[in-house]
């Protein structure tokens, strides 16, 4: 059996910050982390090695330092990493990402034949679940979105069964290998690092990929050049006019600010009024 | 790769705002809404999207559709009628039983043969597991330009082109982003984004039946059961009218009663800023913000929340925000309308005594 987990080093949001005049991110001093999403994937397919034994191979594109993430995954205990890595790659979005990938994927799939393909449900960064969409429209894989689950994977009759959630309820769904699955959080824990495993990651040569590596000769499918959608602009959010009415002042007793809220709500606010009025009623 | 293609035109260059539309994408004319149900239960973010499909649709002086697939019937016709009341002057209908339950494939086909053959230049579906798997699909088979979560929809009249701004990084900063030379340019919009317009149950507009074409032997993905959620305790917090939600100030567990207790009160749903969540306080259901629920109540009342940009882009439509914290430089309240600045732990219950009195009050009115 053979996964290949595509993975993304992504800022860690919650430490990212604007600046306040050039409305630029800061990413100095930010730190990169595998975006959160895809450790459940990763944790997945080593979840399914351990019951079906193979190879677990991890792909992330991204610039030279996107190797940290790779060898995280190593760390964690994939077997394989391959950076793909080329200046042509970008201003891509997510069509030009998927583009990429679909390439990487079909050059391992000569090497190794692939059964899955796994990504996070999205990123923190771009938060579109987009990507593993596309790959699986450009490779031609059956597409499995939000999956909590893979009940059973048979290598022989070439067949997955899986559960994928739905708005309204969870769809259990059988399938055919190839797949591409993209994982729900929150399915797994993942695991630790061994230390053979993070002896293993520091050491491990890393495959790295340029775009001529992964079989692409024309570049007009990649980076910006591939990529339909363009950033018009870029801006913070605008403050509201005007800052909250402050009630009270601390010297306030909490009931005089009780009290002097509910009056103002109900005396400024009509509709809450009848909102209320359901609510008392409710309780008489 | 040998899927349909909605051809890029030949040479992005340097300007592209004032660029001229490929001749062959200038036949890509009218806005659609993909019009999402499940299970017999339509997505009330389909009918938001008519809103704004409206406006779009009459600053290009152009028809609004919706596009509704589903298994043959009336129920699936229905739909369609409804579309009518919120806005749409026609709708696409496609129906075959292969379309019963969601599947990427066939509903992927059916979305690609509607708009191949009826060539519209704006396209927009709902921010669900659903919209967001099909949207991701149908855009890399037709090659065209995707733009995920989006907060507010206008028109670039300058090119005809959809300018659609989405937050990112998290919310810290807005972008605002267009699909120039591609057609159509899609957009997905998380539920309770926009506003739900009023239904109009006069209005009629007209059905165009398309044939999908496919049997089930054709489809390579087969949905063996569905497992519909438990609805007993599932949290309706998207559509509440009055929401009271805690945050990180409340700074232990036992605090969080004071909340729900406040919610009772009120006969308010119970939300919570995202470190409550991280921390196993409260059910992912009830996570309000980027990364949560968008919510939009008549009132929301935070206690002990700061106003991180993430929380904030999914409260802030709110009618009325009310910000109980006892820090008064929190960002909370830049935006909320009415702050009170002190601690939860005396505020709240003097809170729900003055609540309690005042409904005494209303009841003893009639």
């Amino acid at each position: 059996m053979h996964i290949v987990v595509c993975i993304k080093q992504v800022p860690d949001s919650a430490q990212i910050r604007v600046h306040p005049v050039s409305n630029t991110i800061m990413r100095q001093g930010v730190p990169a982390i595998v975006n959160p999403y895809d450790l459940y994937a990763i944790e997945e397919a080593l979840r399914l090695k351990d019951r079906y034994h193979g190879q677990v191979t991890v792909l992330s594109m991204g610039p030279p330092q996107a190797e940290a993430a790779l060898r995280k995954a190593i760390s964690f205990g994939a077997d394989e990493a391959i950076l793909l890595t080329d200046r042509a790659f970008a201003g891509a979005d997510t069509l030009a990402t998927s583009y990429a990938l679909a390439a990487a994927l079909t050059r391992i799939n000569e090497e190794l034949p692939i059964d899955l393909v796994f990504t996070g449900k999205q990123t923190i960064d771009g938060d579109t679940a987009q990507v593993g969409p596309g790959i699986a429209k450009r490779m031609g894989l059956e597409l499995l979105t939000y999956v909590s689950q893979i009940d059973e994977l048979d290598l022989e009759r070439r067949e997955a069964t899986v559960r994928r959630r739905a708005e309204g309820g969870v769809q259990v769904l059988k399938t055919r290998l190839p797949c591409l699955v993209t994982m729900l959080e929150g399915i797994n824990e993942v695991r630790f690092a061994t230390m053979t495993n993070m002896f293993r990651a520091a050491r491990y040569e890393l495959k790295v990929w340029s775009k001529e590596m992964a079989g692409i000769t024309d570049p007009s499918f990649i980076g910006l050049k591939g990529s339909p959608t363009v950033v018009a602009k870029v801006f913070a959010p605008q403050p509201r006019s005007q800052r909250a009415e402050m009630i009270g002042s601390e010297a306030s007793s909490a009931q005089d600010l009780a009290i002097n809220l509910v009056t103002k709500l109900s005396a400024k606010h009509p509709n809450l009024e009848s909102e209320f009025a359901k609510t008392a009623g409710a309780r008489a | 790769m040998s899927e349909p293609q909605a051809a890029p035109a030949a040479k992005r260059g340097g300007n592209h705002r004032k660029m001229e539309l490929d001749p062959r994408l200038q036949a890509y004319r009218g806005v659609w809404v993909f019009v999402e149900h499940e299970r017999g239960a339509i997505q009330p973010v389909s009918w938001e999207l008519l809103g704004e499909g409206r406006k779009l649709a009459d600053q290009l002086g152009v028809e609004l559709a919706g596009v509704v697939m589903g298994a043959p019937g009336e129920a699936t016709r229905q739909f369609c009628r409804e579309a009518f009341h919120y806005g749409a002057d026609l709708c696409y209908l496609v129906e075959d039983p292969v379309l019963t339950d969601y599947r990427n494939q066939p509903y992927t086909k059916a979305l690609t043969d509607l708009v191949d053959t009826f060539q519209p230049e704006i396209l927009m579906l709902g921010a669900t597991t659903l919209g967001r798997d099909l949207a991701g699909s149908f855009a890399t088979t037709l090659k065209t330009g995707l733009t995920a979560d989006c907060t507010e929809l206008n028109i670039d009249m300058d090119n005809r082109s959809l300018a659609a701004t989405r937050p990112t990084f998290g919310g810290r900063l807005l972008c605002t982003i267009q699909t120039l030379n591609y057609r159509p340019q899609m957009a997905t919009v998380r539920p309770r984004v926009m506003a739900l317009p009023q239904p109009d149950r006069t209005r009629d507009g007209r059905i165009i039946e398309h044939r999908l074409g496919l049997i089930e032997t054709d489809i390579i993905t087969k949905v063996l059961e569905y497992i519909p959620d438990a609805n007993v305790d599932k949290p309706q917090l998207a559509f509440a009218d009055v929401i009271v939600a805690g945050g990180r100030g409340l700074k232990r567990q036992e605090n969080f009663k004071l909340v729900e207790d406040l919610a009772a009160v009120l006969g308010a749903e119970v939300g919570a800023s995202r470190p409550l969540v991280q921390a196993g306080w409260v059910d992912l259901e009830r996570q309000v913000g980027q990364s949560g629920k968008t919510v939009r109540p008549k009132l929301y009342i935070a206690i002990g929340i700061s106003g991180a940009i993430q929380h904030r882009v999914g409260m802030e439509s709110s009618d009325v925000i009310v910000a109980i914290n006892n820090d008064p430089q929190a960002p909370i309240f830049d935006f909320a309308h009415y702050g009170i600045v002190g601690n939860a732990m005396t505020v709240v219950p003097a809170l729900i005594d003055a609540f309690r009195q005042q409904f005494a009050v209303m009841r003893r009115a009639g």
